[in-house]
Order: C-alpha cells, then sequence, then structure tokens
C-alpha cells in the first residue's frame, strides 16, 4: 500500500462581496501545494478571486443520528420570525 | 454505463426490514443522503463501486485522447483537446473525491484499477488510430457520457449529485467541440471525410455497448433505481442516445454501420424513434472482461504513471514533515 | 526591421510552443492526478502565449501566413527554439526544472517587454507576464519539494540541475535580430536579464538544498536552427497530420 497524500477541503470566493463557499476536494502533500492544485483545479474557468483550504481530518462534523435533537427544537420558535408580530398596515413597512 | 462493472457485484444487506423501509422512505420524499447518513451498506457498496468506476473511466479515459495531444493538427485544437483531457482529469478527481466521503481513500481506489479490480467503461479499451477519432470521442463517447451524466445531477447520493452537476457545466463544451472537429472533416477533401465516416464506424457500436446490457440482463439496475441511484434503465439511454444522434449523423452526410436501423413512427408511445440491429454482446463481454484490444495497454500506462510517481508523491511527503517540525520548533523558540 | 522581428518573434513563439509541447506530454501520466491538471495548464498557457505570437509574426511578415503555417510548415533548421525548451522530459524533476528556467528568464523578460515601443508587444506581455510569474511559483515550489525531500528525489533533482544548466545560457544570448530589436526598444534586452533569473533561482535552490554550477561550455545552437537530435522526432509528432495531408483545414 503506498503512502497516502493528504485530504483537504477547498472554498473558493467567487467574487468580493460574496462569502467562500464550499465547492470540492484535493490531495496535496501540504498548503502550499494545497492552494496550487486548488488553483489548478477548481478555478479554470473564472470561478473565483479567493480560495482557503483545510485540511479534512480538521472539519468536525455535527452527527446525523442527533438531527432531530440539534435542530428540531427551534422549528416552532415563531417569535423568532418578523412576521410571527402583527403589526398595523397604518404604521407602513417595519 | 458507470455501472458496468457492478454486474455481478454484491448489493446484499443485512440491515433490519424497519431501517431499509425508512432509508427507503427518505429515498421515496427525494431527500438527499449525505456523507454521515445512515444508510444500508448496499447502498454504500453500490456507489463506492459506481463513482469509483466513473472516475478510472475519466482517468483512462484521458489516455485515448491524450494520444493525441502532440499531434493535432492546429494550434486551436490542440489547445482545445488539451483543455478537454485536461478536464476529464478534473471529473476523476471530483468523482474520487465523491467517493472518499464513503469512506474509501483515492490509493485504495487507484490499487483497485492497477490489479484489475475495479474496472472501468469499456469504451476506453478502443484505440484512437486516427484525428477523425477525437472528434468522433467528442460526439459519440461525450454524447453517450452526458446522456448518463444528466440523470446523475438528481442521484440521491448529495456528493454523487454535486460532483455530477459541475461534470455536466463543464462537459457541455466537449460534445460541441466534437461534432465541430467533425463538421470540419465533413466539409473538407474526400480524405478528411472518409476519415471521419472511418472513425464513425468504428465507435459505433462501442459507443451503444458504453450504456450497458438490456435492461432484461442487468440484474443489478432494479435496486439502483429503487434507491434512485439511477434514474433510467439501460435501454432508455441508449434510445435516447440513438434518437438523438441519427439527425446529427445525417448533418454531416455521414451514416452509422447499422443496416437495420430505421424510423419507427410507433416508438417512444407514438413519438417514433429508431429500431436499431443487435449489439454484439459477446464483444462488449470480451472487453469488460479485459480482453479488449487496448485494456492491457491503458492499466500499463496507468501503472506507469502511478509506479513512475511515487518517488514525487514520497518526496513531497517527506516535505511536508520536515516543514512541520521546522515549524513547530520556531513555535517552541 | 521587420524581417528582424520577424524573426526575433519566432525565437520567441518557438520557445514557447515547444516548451507547451513538452509538457502536454505528460497531460494523463504525471505523477499526481492534481499534477495532471496543472501541467496542462501551464502547456495551455505556453501554447496560448505562442498562437498570439506566431499571429503577430505573420503580420509583421506580411505574406498571409498564419499561426499554424508558422507552428506547423517550417523545416527542423527553421525552427528558433532554444535547446533548453526541447530537451526530452526525462523525469518530472527535469520538466519542473526546465519550466522554472524558462520562467525565470520570461517574468522579468515579459515584466520589461510592458515598455515595449510597440503596442501588440505590450499586449502579449500584459497576458504572458502573469502567467510566467505563476509558472515560476508552481514549478519552484516543486523544485523545493524534491530538492529537500528523500533522499531519491535530491539525487534526481541535482542530476537534473546538472543536466539542465548547462541550457540556461542560450536564454541570455542575442541574435542579431534581438539586437535590433532591444535597440529599437521594441524587444527587451535578454542580457539585462541574467541578475534577476539569478535571484529567482538562488531564492528557490537555497530552500531547495541545491547547487547551481559553474557552466564551463554552456550549450548553444538553436536560435540557429542547430538543433538536438530529439526534436526531429518532436517536430515528426507535431506536424504529421499537416505533412500527411497537405493543405487542408482542419
Amino acid at each position: 500500500m503506498s503512502k497516502e497524500t493528504p485530504l483537504w477541503e477547498v472554498f473558493v470566493r467567487p467574487r468580493n462581496g460574496l462569502s467562500h463557499k464550499h465547492c470540492g476536494s484535493l490531495h496535496a502533500a501540504d498548503e502550499v501545494m494545497a492552494l496550487q492544485a486548488a488553483r489548478d483545479t477548481y478555478t479554470r474557468r473564472g470561478e473565483g478571486l479567493s480560495i482557503w483550504v483545510v485540511p479534512s481530518k480538521s472539519i468536525f462534523a455535527s452527527d446525523p443520528d442527533q438531527t432531530a435533537e440539534n435542530f428540531d427544537p427551534s422549528v416552532d420558535k415563531v417569535y423568532r420570525h418578523p412576521t410571527f408580530y402583527d403589526i398595523p398596515d397604518e404604521v407602513g413597512h417595519m | 454505463m458507470y455501472s458496468q462493472g457492478l454486474i455481478g457485484a454484491d448489493g446484499a444487506t443485512e440491515e433490519t426490514e424497519e431501517f431499509l423501509a425508512a432509508f427507503q422512505a427518505r429515498i421515496d420524499r427525494e431527500e438527499k443522503i449525505e456523507p454521515n447518513d445512515p444508510m444500508p451498506e448496499g447502498y454504500r457498496k453500490t456507489l463506492v463501486r459506481q463513482i469509483g468506476q466513473h472516475a478510472h473511466s475519466e482517468i483512462v479515459g484521458m489516455l485515448p485522447e491524450g494520444n493525441w495531444i502532440t499531434r493535432a493538427p492546429s494550434l486551436r485544437r490542440k489547445a482545445a483537446l488539451l483543455a478537454k483531457v485536461q478536464d476529464e482529469g478534473g471529473h476523476g478527481l471530483y468523482l474520487y473525491s465523491a467517493a472518499e466521503t464513503l469512506g474509501v481513500t483515492r490509493e485504495q481506489m487507484t490499487e483497485e484499477l492497477l490489479s484489475g479490480k475495479a474496472k472501468y467503461s469499456s469504451i476506453f479499451n478502443y484505440p484512437t488510430p486516427t484525428w477523425a477519432d477525437m472528434g468522433t470521442i467528442g460526439w459519440l463517447v461525450d454524447g453517450a457520457a452526458i446522456m448518463n451524466q444528466i440523470p446523475l445531477c438528481r442521484c440521491s447520493y448529495g456528493p454523487y449529485a454535486r460532483a455530477m452537476i459541475r461534470v455536466c457545466k463543464e462537459e457541455s463544451f466537449h460534445q460541441r467541440q466534437g461534432y465541430e472537429l467533425l463538421i470540419s472533416l465533413c466539409n473538407g477533401t474526400k480524405e478528411q471525410k472518409e476519415m471521419a465516416q472511418d472513425s464513425i464506424n468504428r465507435w459505433w457500436w462501442p459507443s451503444l455497448m458504453m450504456f450497458g446490457p438490456h435492461d432484461a440482463e442487468s440484474s443489478h439496475s432494479e435496486q439502483s433505481m429503487k434507491w434512485k441511484i439511477k434514474r433510467f434503465s439501460n435501454d432508455e439511454l441508449r434510445q435516447k442516445f440513438i434518437d438523438a444522434t441519427i439527425p446529427q449523423a445525417e448533418y454531416l452526410g455521414l451514416t452509422v454501420p447499422d443496416p437495420d436501423l430505421k424510423w419507427n413512427p410507433e416508438k417512444n408511445n407514438g413519438k417514433g424513434g429508431y429500431d436499431h440491429g443487435e449489439i454484439n454482446w459477446d464483444e462488449f463481454w470480451q472487453v469488460v472482461k479485459g480482453h479488449g484490444q487496448m485494456n492491457r495497454d491503458r492499466i500499463k500506462a496507468r501503472k506507469k504513471a502511478w509506479n513512475d510517481g511515487e518517488w514525487v508523491r514520497d518526496a513531497a511527503l517527506a516535505h511536508a514533515e520536515k516543514r512541520a517540525a521546522r515549524k513547530t520548533q520556531q513555535a517552541a523558540e | 526591421m521587420s524581417q528582424a522581428l520577424f524573426n526575433a518573434l519566432l525565437e520567441l513563439g518557438d520557445d514557447h510552443l515547444i516548451l507547451g509541447h513538452r509538457v502536454s506530454e505528460w497531460c494523463g501520466h504525471a505523477p499526481l492526478l492534481e499534477e495532471d491538471l496543472a501541467m496542462p495548464n501551464m502547456a495551455l498557457d505556453n501554447i496560448g502565449a505562442s498562437r498570439n505570437i506566431y499571429t503577430y509574426a505573420g503580420e509583421v511578415e506580411g505574406k498571409g501566413r498564419d499561426e499554424d503555417q508558422l507552428a506547423y510548415l517550417r523545416l527542423d533548421r527553421e525552427y528558433k527554439n532554444c535547446l533548453l525548451v526541447e530537451r526530452p522530459n526525462e523525469d518530472f524533476a527535469h520538466t519542473m526544472l526546465k519550466q522554472l528556467y524558462f520562467a525565470a528568464f520570461m517574468e522579468p523578460y515579459w515584466q520589461a517587454a510592458l515598455s515595449s515601443t510597440d503596442e501588440t508587444i505590450r499586449g502579449i506581455a500584459g497576458k504572458a507576464v502573469k502567467e510566467m510569474a505563476y509558472h515560476i511559483r508552481h514549478a519552484g515550489e516543486w523544485v523545493i519539494r524534491l530538492g529537500d525531500g528523500t533522499d531519491e528525489s535530491a539525487k534526481r533533482m541535482q542530476a537534473a540541475v546538472e543536466e539542465m544548466t548547462p541550457y540556461v545560457e542560450e536564454l541570455f544570448t542575442m541574435s542579431a535580430d534581438a539586437k535590433a530589436c532591444a535597440e529599437k526598444g521594441i524587444l527587451p534586452d535578454r542580457e539585462a536579464l541574467r541578475a534577476q533569473w539569478s535571484q529567482t533561482i538562488s531564492n528557490i535552490f537555497d530552500q531547495a538544498l541545491l547547487d547551481l554550477p559553474e557552466v564551463k561550455f554552456p550549450q548553444l545552437g538553436g536560435r540557429t536552427g542547430h538543433h538536438g537530435e530529439e526534436m526531429g522526432f518532436l517536430l515528426a509528432q507535431l506536424q504529421y497530420v499537416q505533412r500527411a495531408y497537405p493543405g487542408m483545414s482542419w
């Protein structure tokens, strides 16, 4: 079995004013090569102006088994949304 | 077509009925399955094999066209071909990444390809002896691939679907560049047109074989359809491909080598479509099992690249370790 | 003047085309998949630059020759590229070093060409200078990793340095045509770029733990069409279709 070249996650900012967005992964021995590979792989058609690379092993994900306990409790908190509150039309936009 | 190598694969799972039913219900609700979600082992295995095979097809697929990069007859064509073959490498990369979310490494997949354990699309085991083949591959082979890949953009497995969206976006120029190349040949001299016709004579049947065996013989398909890994059957996609392609061949003034091909107005629920002659399945199986004209050469080329590159990959890793150690040392000082 | 400019443009165009050709030979055979994407990018930059240069050369010549006629339909002795770029790829170390040596020269060359008296040259330079800056970075990072990687990679890298360095001198030498163009301020003076080249290379070699050998016998000849044996095979491939089916359009 040959040695494994580490996996990286790539985030590209399409243009200034927007966030970096996850666009894929690649393999590289270190961060310098990962950035170059990201440039050569994910920005060949003018897709971006800035790149982040993050070692995949540094990403910690929430547990899908806890999806319900994590996210369901927020569903019924309708008072967090502006439409929950009645404001008379005469008041105008608020 | 990227499931050619799944033939005979073990999609069996040992989960409880309740688990499988709950999973199926998610699929039926058109929910996407994401990497860490619970999934039947058979679903995971099928995807690993299919995405892996799809990735290998892209990588091996670089070879028959790469063969002509240094001989492309104009600089414009050379740049387009180089960019296209590069794209195929990129598609392989996206797909390997999608498979890696299922717990296999690229190195493992690569070794399965090199050992012959993993398959790739049969089409890439045919040689590209003439420049016209660059046009025909773009038009027919990429055309067939697009036919197959567009429904994969809606595959139930999120990372595979996302990779396919990216691939389809990039691939849209591939078929056009191939067809345009053939237009140049067909508008050219007699020799050029003959070169184009000869190329289509060689690639037509192998392109139809890309879609895989008839539905009746494709036992694996049913489960993949149920899991929405696959959206259309082999025969449905093949028919769509033929119906789309024949008018394009007519425009070029070229024919396909099928004496039994004829328009059938009853087909496709009365919309009409082409009946075609029988595919030579003996040839198909021979190629799938590793005995096509170029099977050995393709694997040999991949092995050579992988083995010759080992010292480079090792050097990069060794250097990365040194860099990291230096950084730690600097931080300690 | 236009004859001198035409010839000097061929020197430039041929350098880019032949180097691009060599790099493109790697496509599908790279040591890792990421490099199968990186190398075609460099090849496309080089081939793209050659197209712009040939197109302009054709205009300067005024005989109606286009980029393809210049790229494909000359005899071996009429190609004016330096010997460095035609050298076979050998291995990844040779390939990256060749790319680095060339880009470390071309980057300051195009930088200087940004103030050319010729508007078309300024346009070509504006695009190419960025490409060459990236090639220095990409090839340079690899040279550093191979030089300071494993014992084997260090050995291969140093072997590449010994083998390729004698071909560097030709980048700086000025043909009569190049001189004529430099005197008019159309193209940069190649001689003047030595210090910048050395600076770039020594920065990288310091990190790569490589020594730049002293060259006692520089290898010259490409500019006057005295090419090595491998060049004939390269041209046989490059020109095959055009020669086998003369006068057709593709």
